[in-house]
């Protein structure tokens, strides 16, 4: 039987770097629907804002490994069979990192203090020039630091995609473990790969907290 | 003297407390009026519902031609004409005192970036600020960004200027500092609403004091009012300052 080989390494290398990529997508996807539901939240029109919470109470409330299983057999179910693994991972863990995005930013931009709203509407700014110009860029220093935070979140929870058959890195652990069976030293590697991604992540999350504590509002 | 604002027979409540309960008063074109009265007794309040930050529960309040009341007041109409400085400043703190007073300008009055900025040193030098353009908020003193927060509302060329309780909390230095400009401001012809406790410069510079008491306007008159108080209420006010 073989044992760990540099082989196996390289595969979990090309492994994080799905892991990597999935991150992204959700990231990205995550955030920009993530932030226009933190907008309908905070909007002017009551059923955008009820129909905002019922979106983030549900996506909280659903864990991510239904999510998935949910999105990848529903969409076979719609009739989209052979639904690439990419595709429903991607779209499940972005539903996933929107609903608790939109949370977070909601909360920062609501912590930005009401009195520079008013300032902002009593120079006659647009609704759309007091968030973009006054309100964001304030939210978004608040914001940095539990946004990266939650950024490590979403990369230890693409671990998840693994159920819909997407390889990345804790796939590729169980593919190597099922040829070797080496499970120990394999998913140490495993973990070793995760931290090595997240913890530059926490670390800069921290001194961005840091610096924002005493810096600038 | 056409009058610049009305209010008529204002009320005003917060849920179940009534905080102004009829109020009438004028303010003609280049008049500064001096609403003073205890904590309380409405008057900052009535200031706010003169820019529409509060809406009113019955009355009626003309602002520079516009009708504060009505439900469909067009409100970014009414606050190119009116200008309002808090209490606390508001200054945006992720902007340097420039970019603070060339924001409106260039957002609503579609000014170009360069004829704000020369707009912006104008206004910075009107209140004696022209050497702080690039400084930020936090790094200037209280009295400062009081003064940068005027300028702010200047740049926008209002028909009316509201002073909500603006060197309230600050000391009696930095309140002289401030007082100067706003002074300065009335000599000039603006018309003004100030709410204050600073009692010697509504003598000096107001050409109208409104005493309000129990959201009511209890006593008006010229400045020289408070020294012949003629209700018991505005009698003990001023007293009880001295």
């Amino acid at each position: 039987m073989p044992s760990f080989s540099f082989v196996h390494f390289q595969f979990l290398c090309w492994a994080a770097l799905w892991t990597i990529g999935l991150s992204a997508i959700a990231f990205v996807g995550g955030g920009l629907l993530g932030f226009a539901v933190a907008l309908a939240r905070i909007s002017d029109s009551r059923p955008l804002r009820i129909a905002a919470v019922v979106y983030i109470q549900i996506v909280q409330g659903t864990p991510l490994l239904i999510l998935l299983f949910l999105i990848y057999f529903g969409i076979a179910i719609a009739g989209f069979n052979q639904v690439p693994a990419i595709i429903a991972a991607g779209a499940g863990l972005t539903i996933y990192s929107s609903g608790f995005l939109a949370e977070i930013w909601r909360g920062c931009i609501q912590s930005v203090p009401k009195t520079q709203w008013e300032a902002a509407e009593c120079l006659a700014l647009t609704r759309w020039q007091r968030m973009s110009r006054v309100i964001l860029p304030q939210a978004m220093r608040i914001a940095t630091a539990p946004t990266v935070g939650f950024l490590v979140q979403i990369i230890k929870n693409t671990s998840l995609a693994s159920v819909v058959g997407f390889i990345e890195l804790a796939q590729a652990g169980k593919l190597i473990n099922n040829s070797i069976f080496e499970p120990f030293t394999i998913f140490i590697v495993v973990a070793c790969f995760y931290f090595a991604i997240c913890f530059p992540l926490s670390t800069w999350s921290r001194s961005l907290e840091r610096k924002l504590n005493v810096g600038r509002r | 003297m056409s009058a610049v604002v009305s209010l008529s027979n204002v009320h005003k409540s917060f849920s179940a407390i009534r905080v102004l309960n009829g109020v009438s008063f004028e303010v003609g074109r280049g008049e500064v009026a001096a609403v003073i009265g205890q904590s309380g007794s409405g008057k900052s309040t009535a200031l706010r519902c003169i820019n529409a930050l509060e809406t009113i529960n019955q009355g009626t309040i003309e602002v520079c031609g516009h009708a504060v009341h009505d439900p469909k007041l067009d409100r970014r109409a009414l606050r190119r004409d009116v200008g309002i400085v808090f209490q606390s400043y508001n200054l945006f703190p992720h902007l340097t005192a420039e970019q603070n007073i060339m924001l409106a300008p260039t957002c609503v009055k579609s000014l170009s970036k360069p004829a704000a900025r020369d707009l912006a040193r104008e206004v910075l030098a009107r209140v004696g600020l022209a050497e702080k353009a690039d400084h930020y908020p936090e790094q200037l003193s209280g009295g400062q960004q009081q003064r940068v927060a005027i300028a702010r509302s200047l740049a926008m060329q209002p028909k009316l200027m509201l002073f909500d309780e603006v060197t309230s909390a600050l000391d009696p230095q930095l309140t002289g500092e401030v007082l100067k400009v706003m002074e300065d401001l009335a000599r000039g012809g603006m018309t003004m609403i100030l709410v204050t406790h600073e009692m010697a410069f509504a003598r000096k510079v107001a050409s109208k004091v409104i005493y309000m008491h129990q959201g009511k306007v209890w006593e008006s008159g010229p400045g020289a009012m408070l020294d012949n108080p003629q209700t018991p209420e505005l009698r003990n006010f001023v007293g009880s300052g001295l």
